[in-house]
């Protein structure tokens, strides 16, 4: 095959560590032809990353290629020097990282990074290389290049920057491209963009993209063979459209039947079989049937934050992040509330829950009344029995200092819920509830994976016998299949134990599968709130129409 | 050589040679300073024990030293050994008290400064900043001095380990209050005490039962960075005569006294308390830079 | 233009704040009355003393007439000296910027390219040795230091004088000992002891924030596009290291000042610092205010002059980004 641009053999990656050497990647051979975006996918710790890295010569610290060859034109880079290394990057190989805002010198004007690297990488005089930078900038649809030559990397927006990395990475004009979870950081509608660029690169130059993700939709939509890695070792490969449709590896089924569909609803979560633990009778301990009225109402809810003053004497502005007319969610209602990064919806979720004051307008609970009047101690200790939050971070939402069962039994004992000899028997009940081992309390934190970390802070929410729960973006932070599992979780509890939820997401495949009705938001407004099923299937409103169409699908129907 | 080590303190700890060293150079002035009246051969700030007679005795191994005198004696016949020792115990109980106080300083204002924000953090560090004007040993200079101006002698000598433990407290606040108020305001942006407050806890039980434990770690180890600084201070204003009493003096104090006679030849009287003086710092500087280094592993 | 607006009105308020403790250290520690006249005369004539210097009016008037004639120059009389406190510290300024800025040169000239070097070659044996000076530097205290470079060059050695500033010279206006032979091998000594244990700080602040620069995804990306080490560090790391070492740097000026009263304590250096231990001991409150102030001063000029430099490095301060 003559048109192999890059290729590696039997490829071994190890990170050497004084408790036993641990293998990265295992036997990789993986090809990449002119013209031809190759995905590389798989959840974390699959070695993808390391993969890229490895070829760029650009392994962290102690990283190391322990067997095989990485070929590029046929010369193997892993016999290159150090030297012959660098004069690789950037001419024959470019790189692209995650994350737009810090891949770029935030002192350093961003026409002065592109001069400098294509001054050196094609080997021409300043004021040319600045003339090309200009065309470069026009290249990746920056608009106006020549007036934000001078601009720094914080002018520019995420979408924006990744443009300009996008330029960076190809000032030399490489043949190799490895785009390392490029749009993982963007907006869906600016992720499009992005990819579409990439695509158009590709094609144009005839260039080799090597594309680093986790998300089967971006690979759908972009890659023209795909990669499927696990734990350092190749799965499964093929042409995109056949693995993603006839998946032939039982881990690349069952990745894929974890992805929740943006189509439709599915049964799975619709309606989860119904478990029973001897904990729920005292979950629902003083909870009473209240019928079908509102559970939390909003009005003219508004939240605005400080800027930073313009002038000395001036005063400092203010940013409205949330203005909504009105909001409601009914008992035992799932209200999913979708937007972008920036939207307002986290905000609007925790001055629902209470746990920031809102700038004007009120939040009235059913059984609470308007939280404006929630003063006492005990009507706050009440309040904050039934109401509570599931956050994004599973790393950052526990107490690392406390073990497992110290945090599950601090809140059972605060609010008084059990004698003191039964807090042990509960808490390992909890956690037999979220799926964990009883055992498990013993434990602290770090011991944990991110997904049974999020199972532990669930098993603290529910640790007060709440009935309202506010979901943050709970599972952003998971892989697609723990992802599943925890998203079945909820939705079991939810109907176990009769929970209202809001549930706040940017993921619109996410928050079709867990809610009854949808609310949309768009800086800091509503601009779409229906049935769930009614608002996906025709919407109304242009930006919801907009984000649905921008969505990546692993699978079109 | 330590592969079945799983622990990695002990593994790093192990690696560091300089370390162990050092903890156990802190480990033996601690013992031997803290018990100085039973390791210490002689009473050095006894009259009755000291004999003029004995004066200017050069070390044990120096021609015409008297053996009764390890590291020799200065002019008075002291002892230098056991003024050493006792003068390690003023340095060490200055330092790790003064050190004390600006803890609990410092992190009261740290952890109000940064968990309510707002206008209390505003008035706590400016506060803060306009004494970060000066730096610390000038404020215990000052202090000091300010003291002495309008103290009567004798109750200034009487109380000076006490005012120099005030002094040097006070003036190294600032820098625990800077670095727990940092911490703060990133612990209190983490979801874990969103959920505390969720939970419905009173906000100073997520202070002292939450937050405190996650911000310990770099006060640790600014603790103890500021131990040897401490005890540099105590030293040098022990040397610029306005620290402890000639009659009861600290390493600072014996160097003092030692370097008026530098040019008769006697620098045994300098030497050695300077020497222990700075083993003592640069000890504590190389635990606490281990320390730092461990709870950072991104550092190394 | 905002920001350093804005930086300024704070080191205004800083400035009267350190000046509302001198004021209060100069009229409650003492009286100042008792120091002036001593122990004879009568009371009528202390309290028509006490009328004419102002100190019956009310405590606001009397900060402000303070504050008044402090940004004139005027901090009052000494009392062991009897001059004006002010014409003091004029005399005896020269030769402590003499010191401060000999050293300050030095430790800079020397801190930035071994902080830089050990940041890039942490591992290697210079590094390693590097380090080690740099930590007994700030571990050792200055008063030791000096005492053992006498003990070693002047006693032992005698190659340098011990104590005492040399012969003066003029050059271009500005009259100074670094000018002649006899005058640095007076300055040597000293200007070391201070240099060193600065270096030490400055050196180990400079290589932590190049290991922090150095992990950056901006970094890992310069690689990434093929620039060559020399430019990955000193284009893109270096200026990145630089805003949190000018603010160290601006801190360490005041603490230079603050250490030359040691340093020139033992080598007998007739600078500001030696005033100030002779206020201590003669309890001279109006010199004692008079330094603090100055030290403030100190203080809150070199961060107007980080600010400045903030504003020049940093784009995002410039466009109120940050």
């Amino acid at each position: 095959m003559i048109d192999i641009l890059c290729e590696t053999k039997d490829l071994k990656i190890t990170f050497p560590h004084r408790l036993g050497d641990f293998t990265a990647v295992h036997s990789l051979d993986l090809q990449v032809r002119r013209g031809e975006i190759v995905g590389l996918i798989g959840e974390s710790g699959a070695g993808k990353s390391t993969v890229g890295n490895a070829i760029m010569g650009l392994l962290s610290h102690p990283g190391q290629v322990s067997g095989g060859r990485i070929e590029l034109g046929g010369e193997n880079l892993v016999d290159l020097s150090d030297a012959a290394m660098a004069r690789l990057r950037g001419r024959r190989i470019g790189m692209i990282f995650q994350d737009p805002m810090t891949s770029l010198n935030p002192l350093m004007t961003v026409g002065g990074q592109l001069t400098e690297s294509i001054a050196l990488l094609q080997d021409v005089g300043v004021a040319q290389a600045r003339q090309m930078a200009i065309e470069r900038l026009d290249g990746v649809g920056i608009p106006d290049p020549a007036r934000r030559m001078d601009q720094y990397p914080h002018e520019f927006s995420g979408g924006m920057r990744q443009r300009v990395v996008i330029a960076l990475a190809m000032a030399g004009d490489p043949d190799l491209l490895i785009a390392d979870e490029p749009t993982t950081a963007l907006d869906v509608s600016v992720q499009k963009q992005v990819l579409d660029l990439i695509k158009s690169i590709c094609v144009e130059r005839s260039l080799g993209v090597i594309l680093v993700t986790h998300d089967m939709g971006v690979i759908a939509e972009t890659a023209d063979r795909v990669y499927v890695m696990r734990h350092g070792a190749l799965v499964e490969t093929g042409p995109t459209a056949q693995v993603i449709q006839t998946p032939s590896q039982r881990y690349t089924k069952e990745l894929i039947a974890a992805i929740p569909s943006i189509e439709r609803r599915e049964e799975r979560f619709r309606n989860p079989a119904k478990k029973t633990g001897e904990i729920d009778q005292w979950l629902l301990q003083g909870h009473k049937d209240e019928g079908s009225g509102d559970y939390v109402t909003a009005s003219a809810l508004t939240k605005d934050f400080a800027t930073k003053k313009k002038s000395f004497w001036g005063k400092a502005g203010t940013f409205r992040a949330v203005d909504i007319p009105g909001l409601n969610i009914k008992r035992g209602e799932v209200l999913g509330l979708v937007g972008e990064s920036g939207s307002g919806k986290s905000t609007l979720g925790r001055m629902m829950t209470g746990l920031i004051p809102p700038s004007s307008g009120e939040v009235t609970y059913g059984d609470h009344g308007p939280l404006t009047d929630v003063r006492s101690r005990t009507a706050r200790k009440a309040l904050r029995r039934d109401v509570q939050v599931v956050f994004q971070d599973p790393y950052s939402s526990l107490n690392s200092r406390m073990r497992v069962d110290q945090i599950l039994a601090e809140p059972i004992r605060f609010h008084g819920l059990a004698d003191h000899h039964d807090i042990p028997r509960l808490v390992g009940a909890l956690l037999e509830r979220v799926g964990l081992a009883a055992e498990a309390g013993r434990k602290f934190p770090h011991q944990f994976s991110g997904g049974q970390r999020q199972r532990i802070c669930i098993a603290r929410a529910l640790s007060v016998r709440p009935r309202f729960l506010l979901c943050d973006e709970p599972t952003s932070a998971l892989d697609v299949s723990i992802q599943a599992d925890m998203l079945a979780l909820l939705m079991e509890l939810r109907r176990s134990l009769g929970l209202t939820m809001l549930f706040v997401s940017h993921d619109l495949a996410v928050v079709r599968q867990m809610s009854d009705r949808v609310a949309v938001m768009k800086q800091g407004e509503i601009v779409e709130c229906r049935e769930a099923e009614a608002l996906y299937d025709a919407p109304e409103n242009s930006y919801t129409r907009m984000l649905l169409d921008t969505a990546p699908r692993a699978t079109r129907h | 050589m330590f592969d079945r080590i799983r622990s990695d303190f002990w593994y790093e700890l192990l690696n560091s040679p300089v370390t162990i060293v050092s903890a156990i150079i802190i480990v033996l002035m601690i013992i031997g300073c803290t018990f100085a009246p039973i390791f210490a051969p002689h009473t050095p700030f006894d009259p009755a024990t000291i004999s003029i007679m004995d004066n200017n005795m050069p070390p044990a191994w120096v021609d015409g030293a008297d053996h009764r005198f390890l590291l020799g004696t200065d002019l008075q016949g002291r002892d230098v050994l056991s003024a050493m020792l006792y003068g390690g115990r003023i340095s060490l109980l200055v330092g790790i008290g003064a050190v004390a106080l600006s803890v609990v300083i410092g992190m009261a204002v740290g952890l109000l400064a940064g968990y309510f924000g707002g206008m209390t953090d505003a008035v706590l560090m400016r506060i803060a900043e306009i004494q970060f004007a000066f730096p610390p040993i000038l404020i215990a200079l000052l202090f000091n001095g300010i003291l002495k101006a309008s103290l009567p002698a004798d109750v200034f000598a009487q109380a000076a380990v006490p005012i120099m433990i005030l002094a040097i407290g006070l003036a190294g606040w600032v820098q625990f209050a800077r670095i727990v108020r940092a911490s703060t305001l990133v612990q209190r942006n983490q979801d874990y005490v969103t959920a505390c407050r969720a939970i419905g806890l009173p906000t100073l039980t997520i202070i002292a039962r939450h937050i405190t434990p996650n911000i310990l770690g770099p006060v640790l180890v600014l603790a103890m960075l500021q131990i040897a600084v401490a005890i540099v201070t105590e030293a040098t204003l022990s040397f610029l005569g306005l620290g402890t009493p000639l009659t009861e003096p600290s390493l600072g104090a014996l160097i003092q006294i030692g370097s008026q006679y530098l040019f008769s030849g006697i620098w045994w009287v300098v030497i050695f308390p300077g020497i222990m003086l700075l083993l003592m710092v640069v000890a504590f500087n190389l635990v606490a830079d281990w320390v730092r280094d461990y709870l950072n592993p991104r550092l190394r | 233009m905002y920001f350093l607006l804005a930086r300024l009105f704070q080191a205004t308020v800083v400035m009267l704040c350190v000046a509302l403790v001198g004021f209060l250290v100069f009229q409650f520690v003492g009286d100042p009355v008792l120091s002036l006249v001593g122990q004879e005369t009568t009371v009528e004539d202390r309290e028509a003393l006490r009328e004419s210097l102002g100190l019956n009016d009310p405590i606001l008037v009397q900060y402000a007439r303070y504050v008044m004639n402090a940004v004139q120059g005027d901090f009052g009389i000494s009392y062991s000296f009897n001059r004006d406190v002010s014409e003091m510290i004029a005399d005896r300024l020269p030769a402590t910027v003499e010191l401060v800025l000999l050293s300050g040169v030095f430790s800079l000239l020397l801190a930035i390219p071994a902080g830089i070097y050990t940041g890039i070659r942490r591992k290697g044996g210079i590094a390693q040795t590097i380090m080690t000076i740099s930590i007994i530097g700030v571990s050792i205290p200055s008063f030791l230091l000096g005492i053992l470079l006498i003990l070693v060059f002047s006693v032992w050695l005698n190659w340098l004088p011990s104590f005492g500033r040399g012969d003066l010279a003029t050059v271009f206006g500005l009259r100074s000992s670094l000018f002649t032979w006899n005058g640095l091998s007076h300055a040597l000594m000293p200007a070391a002891v201070l240099c060193l244990f600065q270096l030490g700080v400055i050196l180990r602040l400079i290589r932590a924030e190049m290991l922090e620069v150095l992990r950056t995804d901006y970094i890992r990306f310069a690689w990434a596009r093929g620039l060559p080490g020399k430019r990955v560090y000193f284009g893109h790391a270096l200026k990145n290291t630089l805003v949190p070492v000018v603010t160290a740097v601006g801190l360490q000026l005041s603490s230079l000042f603050a250490f030359s009263i040691i340093t020139e304590l033992v080598f007998q250096w007739p600078g500001m610092g030696s005033l100030l231990l002779h206020a201590i001991g003669q309890s001279d409150i109006p010199l004692l205010a008079a330094y603090l102030i100055f030290v403030g001063l100190v203080f809150t000029i070199s961060n107007l002059i980080v600010d400045g430099v903030y504003v020049l490095i940093d784009p995002r301060i410039r466009h109120g980004a940050l």
